[in-house]
């Protein structure tokens, strides 16, 4: 299949006066032609940095990609000049935010929002424009587009909200979207229907999807391969089923574990990785998830481990990833 | 959208009322009236009989109920009355100079928009950059100084330069000419009283643009446009800016208020014979009447610029239009 995005060795830090922080710190991932890859992982961890760095969206100052590159169909994104990033941004690679209520601009029709992009990136006249932006609206499942595209944000609920962020991001016919927590800020009976309409799409289309998402419900269901992400830096990558049937990282196994189920009896507790995520101004030289991991042996606090396979597609970050295996199926 | 203007226009009667019931207790709670300040007013020996019969003639000694009552019904009949001072009606010492203080009240407006949004705009954008650094210095230095010294260096600054470049001095003319027969002998009058108080109006607007800005700029919705790929002109002019305008309408509403009945001491420094003059001569002569009338006269002008920028909210945020 053919690559489109190949990031490699990404870093982007922060420069605060609490020091430098190391948000994204060497990833490396790759997205084929319209498949969907998730970057899993909790608050804080980068992810949404990773996902603003392809784009060159951190606000700099205090952000900066400091080093790495990121390949998109062949162009080095980092080496662009102002005028071609926007020429890729919204056109070729959109993104999908994490909170609907807050990412479209209040005072300005929801017509006028989807019109500006076809305008500014496909050289169309109002008329044909607006036509598109009723046409994709339809495409999204609102009803009544015509009259929605009169409408300001106020007037429509969060899902809707979020659907017309999909609509925006699908009007130009992107190679690739980039959904940071698309679902997180809606109830969850929506959250379905918006994955549904973003995997359905996405297929039906052919566009790439990166999603970026701290569920790993929604991994489970709707990505191909998986990124989960800790401190900044990609600590296991695989396919859906490998992330879920072979955990091979002690933190993926944690985050599986402290999913509540339906089918486990009810009055158990939920296991929760114990501790908090570390300070990213001071990484120590070990393993950053050494402090909360109760595998940890000597070598996590002198060495940090490299991602190394553990089957095909799939590697791990982790100096126990062999011998863990035994205690990790006993404990799934 | 007409409902909000309903509401609006009829929420201004009760202000309008209290204003007036306010201004006219307050003025009588001052010791004195306007015959003794015409009679004994320079310390020399008034005949106590002649005062009385002033203050008979223009009804100081009826009740102050119907005195008040005589007030309301001249609103309610569009009847201004006469000054006390100068006997002569109101509505033509006050139509005399509230033309003046209207046309450098606007056009000190224009001064301030034309300064302040553009500045404001770069500051923010430029943050902390020279630029920035430059114009916060000019604006914080329009806030410093007083308009009058403004205007004072702008009188000696035209005086020298005119001199220097022409051989005779030139100054603003003191005589005021209608816009309507001589458009430019009008503008030569009321521009630089305009500039020197519209520069410090700017001041406080280009400072509250930058810093409203700043915190749009900051906003989710203006990451979208960068998203988009919009070009920065589109997302500041298109996306930002709108958002960022409502406080800096409210400053322009009530800053232009002011301008009508507060530019006493700058239009004693160009020579003018303004509103706020009239204000200051009205009140040291106890004259109830005329400060009557321009207390309301500045009310209504204070409400008509609020309800004006009400509707430009409702104009800009479409969530309060229908809220």
């Amino acid at each position: 299949m053919a690559k489109i995005l190949e990031i490699e060795n990404l870093q982007t830090q922060f420069f605060t006066s609490a020091g430098t922080v190391r948000a994204v710190d060497g990833i490396t991932y790759t997205v084929n032609r319209g498949e969907t890859v998730a970057i899993v992982g909790e608050s804080g961890c980068g992810k949404s940095v990773s996902a603003l760095s392809i784009l060159r969206l951190i606000p700099d100052p205090p952000g900066r990609v400091v080093g790495g590159s990121i390949r998109f169909m062949g162009m080095d994104i980092l080496a662009l000049s102002d005028a071609e990033i926007r020429k890729v941004r919204g056109r070729r690679i959109a993104m999908v935010f994490q909170e609907p209520m807050t990412s479209l601009n209040p005072v300005l029709t929801i017509g006028r929002q989807l019109t500006e992009t076809l305008e500014h990136h496909l050289g169309m006249a109002r008329e044909a424009a607006n036509a598109r932006a009723a046409e994709l609206l339809g495409m999204v499942g609102i009803s009544d587009p015509e009259r929605r595209l009169t409408q300001y944000p106020h007037h429509l609920s969060g899902g809707m909200r979020q659907r017309v962020m999909i609509a925006m991001a699908l009007s130009c016919e992107p190679e690739l979207i980039i959904a940071d927590e698309p679902t997180t800020a809606l109830d969850v009976t929506i959250q379905a229907q918006i994955l549904e309409l973003m995997r359905d799409l996405t297929k039906r289309l052919g566009v790439a999807l990166i999603i970026i998402t701290h569920n790993l419900g929604v991994v489970a269901r709707y990505a191909d391969r998986v990124n989960v992400m800790y401190a900044g830096k990609i600590i296991e990558q695989g396919s859906a089923l490998q992330i879920y049937h072979q955990p091979s990282h002690p933190y993926t196994l944690g985050l599986l574990k402290s999913v509540p189920r339906l089918d486990q009896p009810r009055k158990e507790k939920l296991d929760p990785i114990q501790g908090q995520p570390p300070d990213l101004t001071r990484l120590g030289a070990g393993c950053a998830f050494r402090p909360r991991c109760r595998y940890a042996v000597e070598r996590c606090a002198n060495e940090i481990p490299a991602l190394e396979p553990v089957s095909e597609g799939h590697t791990s970050a982790c100096w126990q990833k062999d011998s863990l295996d035994q205690p990790l199926r006993d404990a799934s | 959208m007409y409902n909000y203007i309903i509401k609006r226009l009829i929420l201004t009667i009760p202000t309008l009322f209290g204003a007036a019931v306010l201004v006219f207790v307050l003025m009588r709670l001052v010791p004195g009236d306007v015959c003794e300040v015409r009679m004994a007013g320079f310390g020399t020996f008034a005949d106590p009989e002649a005062i009385e019969i002033c203050r008979e003639n223009l009804g100081l000694n009826d009740p102050v109920l119907v005195q008040f009552g005589q007030v309301m019904w001249g609103y309610l009949t569009l009847d201004l009355g006469v000054s006390m001072w100068t006997g002569q009606p109101i509505v033509d010492e006050i139509g005399l100079r509230f033309q003046l203080s209207l046309e450098i009240a606007i056009l000190a407006t224009l001064v301030a928009i034309l300064i302040a949004i553009p500045l404001g705009t770069i500051s923010a954008i430029k943050q902390d950059t020279w630029i920035d650094y430059v114009v916060r210095a000019f604006s914080i230095a329009g806030i410093a100084m007083p308009s009058f010294w403004l205007g004072i260096m702008i009188i000696l600054g035209l005086l020298i330069t005119t001199q220097a470049l022409f051989g005779t001095p030139w100054m603003p003319p003191i005589v005021y000419v209608s816009p309507f027969e001589d458009p430019l002998g009008n503008l030569a009058q009321v521009f630089w009283p305009a500039v020197a108080t519209g520069y410090r109006y700017s001041a406080v607007a280009t400072r509250m643009t930058r810093s409203t800005l700043l915190e749009v700029l900051r906003e989710d919705y203006v990451r979208t446009a960068r998203a988009k790929g919009l070009l920065e002109k589109i997302i500041i002019n298109r996306h930002a800016l709108k958002n960022a305008m409502l406080p800096v309408v409210t400053i322009f509403g009530i800053e232009f208020a002011f301008l009508i009945g507060g530019l006493v001491v700058t239009e004693q420094v160009f020579n003018l014979n303004g509103l706020g003059k009239l204000f200051v001569e009205s009140v040291l002569t106890l004259d109830f009447t005329m400060t009557q009338q321009l207390v309301m006269l500045v009310v209504v002008i204070f409400v008509f610029m609020n309800f004006l920028v009400d509707l430009l909210y409702a104009w800009l945020d479409p969530r309060i239009r229908y809220g």
